[in-house]
């Protein structure tokens, strides 16, 4: 192989791992308020996409993407306010089936919507056929987009919880919710910022793939999965780890390509995950303890 | 309770008779169908069962069959197999239709394909695969054209380029790897060399990692074989590596949506397909014409959405039906399956249809065209 190829395949499992830490990243915040796995967090990247491509038929790309992005965070927010917060005697486990619920509804309703056609936003910079040269190997100038966003999105988050008062309360909430509530915190309100960020986050990751991948209205499901095998394998709660482990995820199939047929590509990325959850079932970079103190 | 019992059974035989007689004259011909509306094949079934919907209309207000109005009874499958062999039964059994339009898709009609053979019901399937007429069963007739027939035209095309050294990505779907074999099967007859062959996830929404493997074994062209969204993947990650070389699709490719969604990467892309994609480019003098552009116009007006070679499959399959049943000696399934097999020369969307004892197909290599795309629109190449 020359380093040419080594390079390209290097870029590949970044483009397809930073879809994938996008996805995963929107698990982890409404898992750090909740502890509920949203499985219908595939379902915002595609209504954000879907939204994006609809709005950009009437306006430029730069204020449908933004309207898309608030559309679907308050579509997030509704949902908290008119399922999740009624559901608050079921079990965690209870609540994840209910979010099973909500992502064939929003698929159904976006089938009613937008048929069953693909749809392609715009490319952001260049068109479908400009290509960038680095160091001999070619990538689309939407990759750097996605890569550059991802990265933005993390330091943001990081910033967000670490530093703001309402970040804080929303980790609050997540290590303690009685406690949280006795120190004043309303936790009902941060549940409900933390579906409408991790909402808003999937459709922003919508808008920047959808050039590349395109938008099919039953898109979500398979990038729920994929989302949630790399959410645990960071380790749950932490959306630093899920940026990193989207991109270990996406490098390991992006070479098992190189030398196997692409078939095999899914069986080698469950394999990794099984080995890495038998030898560390907190996940690669998650804590034992922090773990033992969940319910997942 | 017997004698009861008897009474009873002689009663409703007497009735029924009367009823059937009663309806031989009077009555509407039934014609079932079975299509994947809904579901993972919707974007067949659905301009299916539209297209026929508004044909049978159309019959209808031109007398019907012989003067007798067609009434359609369409199921809706949703792909499933299970589901088609129960409406199949349903249809034949109770329904009591003279023939029966669909499934979909092949893997349904292959499941459905002994059961009108035992009922002796004619089936004429909107499914691609060959094994639906190859052995011919006498009962089952299928529209749309062979994929070995894409397959060939394909290694044609590519000889008359000098391309002899090709890679090929299908996706992981029944359609995709029956499209594989027959690339595999023909590569040889033509002199050409497969240097990589791959299959990819029908959710696969990068595909740079299996080009780059592609690129580097220096190939002169790429195949690509689905329906799946792939499709338009494919070109975009191609442009991106910097591949130069054509890259050829399958069939599949003849949706619109595909060409919008590949945008710039799209033109120049080369596939066979049935000539309703490019029905006004046509020549007058082809004998097809008439008959493509009235249902693409007809289609297009009253749907406001383009048509595809989908729904021209179902227009096949019920005009054949409709055709031959103003042919045949009376309007019982035996007589109805002899006049379709004694068809010939029958403009349909597919082609010219001409049916034989041994091919249930009835259409040959030229009912496919090579196409591509030309400033976002398809055009004959």
């Amino acid at each position: 192989m020359t380093s040419e190829q080594i390079l390209q395949y290097i870029f590949s499992g970044i483009t397809v791992g930073s879809i994938y830490a996008l996805v995963a990243i929107g698990y982890n915040i409404i898992y750090n308020t909740t502890g509920i796995i949203n499985l219908a967090q595939g379902e915002f990247v595609m209504l954000g996409g879907m939204i994006a491509f609809s709005l950009s038929q009437i306006m430029s790309l730069v204020p449908a993407v933004v309207l898309a992005v608030l559309i679907t965070g308050a579509v997030g927010s509704l949902i908290e306010i008119v399922i999740i917060r009624r559901m608050k005697k079921s079990s965690v486990l209870g609540m994840i089936v209910v979010t099973i619920g909500i992502s064939i509804i929003i698929r159904e309703i976006a089938l009613f919507i937008w048929d069953e056609q693909i749809r392609a936003l715009r490319f952001f910079t260049g068109n479908e056929i400009s290509s960038i040269d680095v160091f001999g190997a070619r990538i689309s100038p939407q990759v750097l987009w996605i890569v550059g966003v991802t990265a933005l999105i993390v330091i943001a988050l990081y910033l967000f919880f670490r530093f703001t008062l309402t970040g804080q309360a929303m980790r609050a909430c997540s290590s303690n919710t009685r406690a949280a509530k006795l120190c004043g915190i309303r936790t009902s309100q941060m549940v409900n910022l933390s579906f409408m960020l991790a909402a808003g986050i999937g459709a922003l990751g919508g808008c920047l793939v959808s050039p590349l991948t395109q938008t099919h209205y039953a898109m979500g499901s398979e990038l729920a999965i994929k989302g949630f095998i790399v959410a645990i394998l960071g380790g749950l709660g932490n959306p630093m780890a899920a940026v990193a482990a989207g991109l270990l995820l996406g490098l390991i199939e992006s070479f098992s390509i190189s030398f196997l047929p692409m078939v095999y590509k899914d069986v080698i990325s469950i394999l990794i995950l099984l080995v890495i959850l038998v030898l560390k079932p907190s996940g690669l970079f998650g804590s034992r303890q922090t773990s033992s103190l969940k319910d997942f | 309770m017997k004698r009861i019992l008897l009474t009873l059974l002689t009663l409703t035989l007497v009735l029924s008779t009367t009823f059937a007689t009663g309806q031989g004259e009077t009555e509407t011909v039934k014609i079932g169908a079975i299509l994947a509306v809904t579901g993972g094949a919707s974007f067949l079934g659905a301009p299916e069962a539209k297209t026929i919907e508004m044909l049978a209309e159309q019959i209808n207000a031109d007398g019907g069959i012989n003067g007798r109005p067609i009434e359609l009874i369409i199921k809706d499958s949703a792909a499933n197999p299970e589901k088609a062999i129960s409406f199949a039964k349903q249809l034949i059994e109770e329904d009591k239709v003279i023939a029966i339009i669909g499934p979909s898709t092949s893997g349904e009609t292959m499941q459905i394909k002994d059961l009108c053979e035992s009922y002796k019901t004619p089936l004429v399937s909107c499914a691609a695969a060959e094994a639906i007429v190859k052995p011919v069963a006498s009962y089952v007739f299928k529209t749309p054209q062979k994929d070995s027939y894409v397959a060939e035209l394909i290694f044609q095309t590519m000889n008359s380029m000098g391309i002899t050294k090709i890679g090929v990505v299908a996706a992981n779907t029944g359609f995709g790897n029956a499209g594989k074999g027959q690339l595999e099967k023909y590569a040889p007859q033509y002199g050409i060399e497969i240097a990589l062959a791959e299959t990819y996830d029908r959710a696969a929404t990068d595909l740079t990692a299996v080009l780059t493997k592609i690129k580097a074994e220096d190939v002169q062209a790429v195949v690509n074989w689905s329906i799946v969204p792939a499709q338009a993947i494919v070109p975009k990650n191609m442009k991106q590596l910097g591949m130069d070389v054509p890259l050829f699709q399958s069939h599949g490719f003849g949706n619109i949506q595909y060409v919008i969604a590949a945008g710039e990467a799209a033109e120049g892309i080369i596939f066979p397909a049935g000539r309703l994609l490019v029905a006004n480019e046509l020549p007058d003098s082809d004998p097809q014409k008439a008959t493509l552009v009235a249902y693409k116009n007809a289609y297009e007006s009253m749907y406001n959405e383009p048509a595809s070679t989908f729904g021209g499959h179902a227009y096949d399959a019920l005009s054949i039906i409709v055709e031959a049943a103003k042919k045949a000696d009376s309007l019982s399934r035996e007589d109805l399956r002899n006049a379709i097999e004694d068809l010939t020369g029958f403009p349909g969307t597919g082609g010219v249809f001409n049916f034989t004892k041994d091919d249930h197909n009835g259409l040959g290599m030229d009912s496919l065209a090579i196409l591509t795309v030309k400033n976002g629109a398809f055009a004959l190449y």
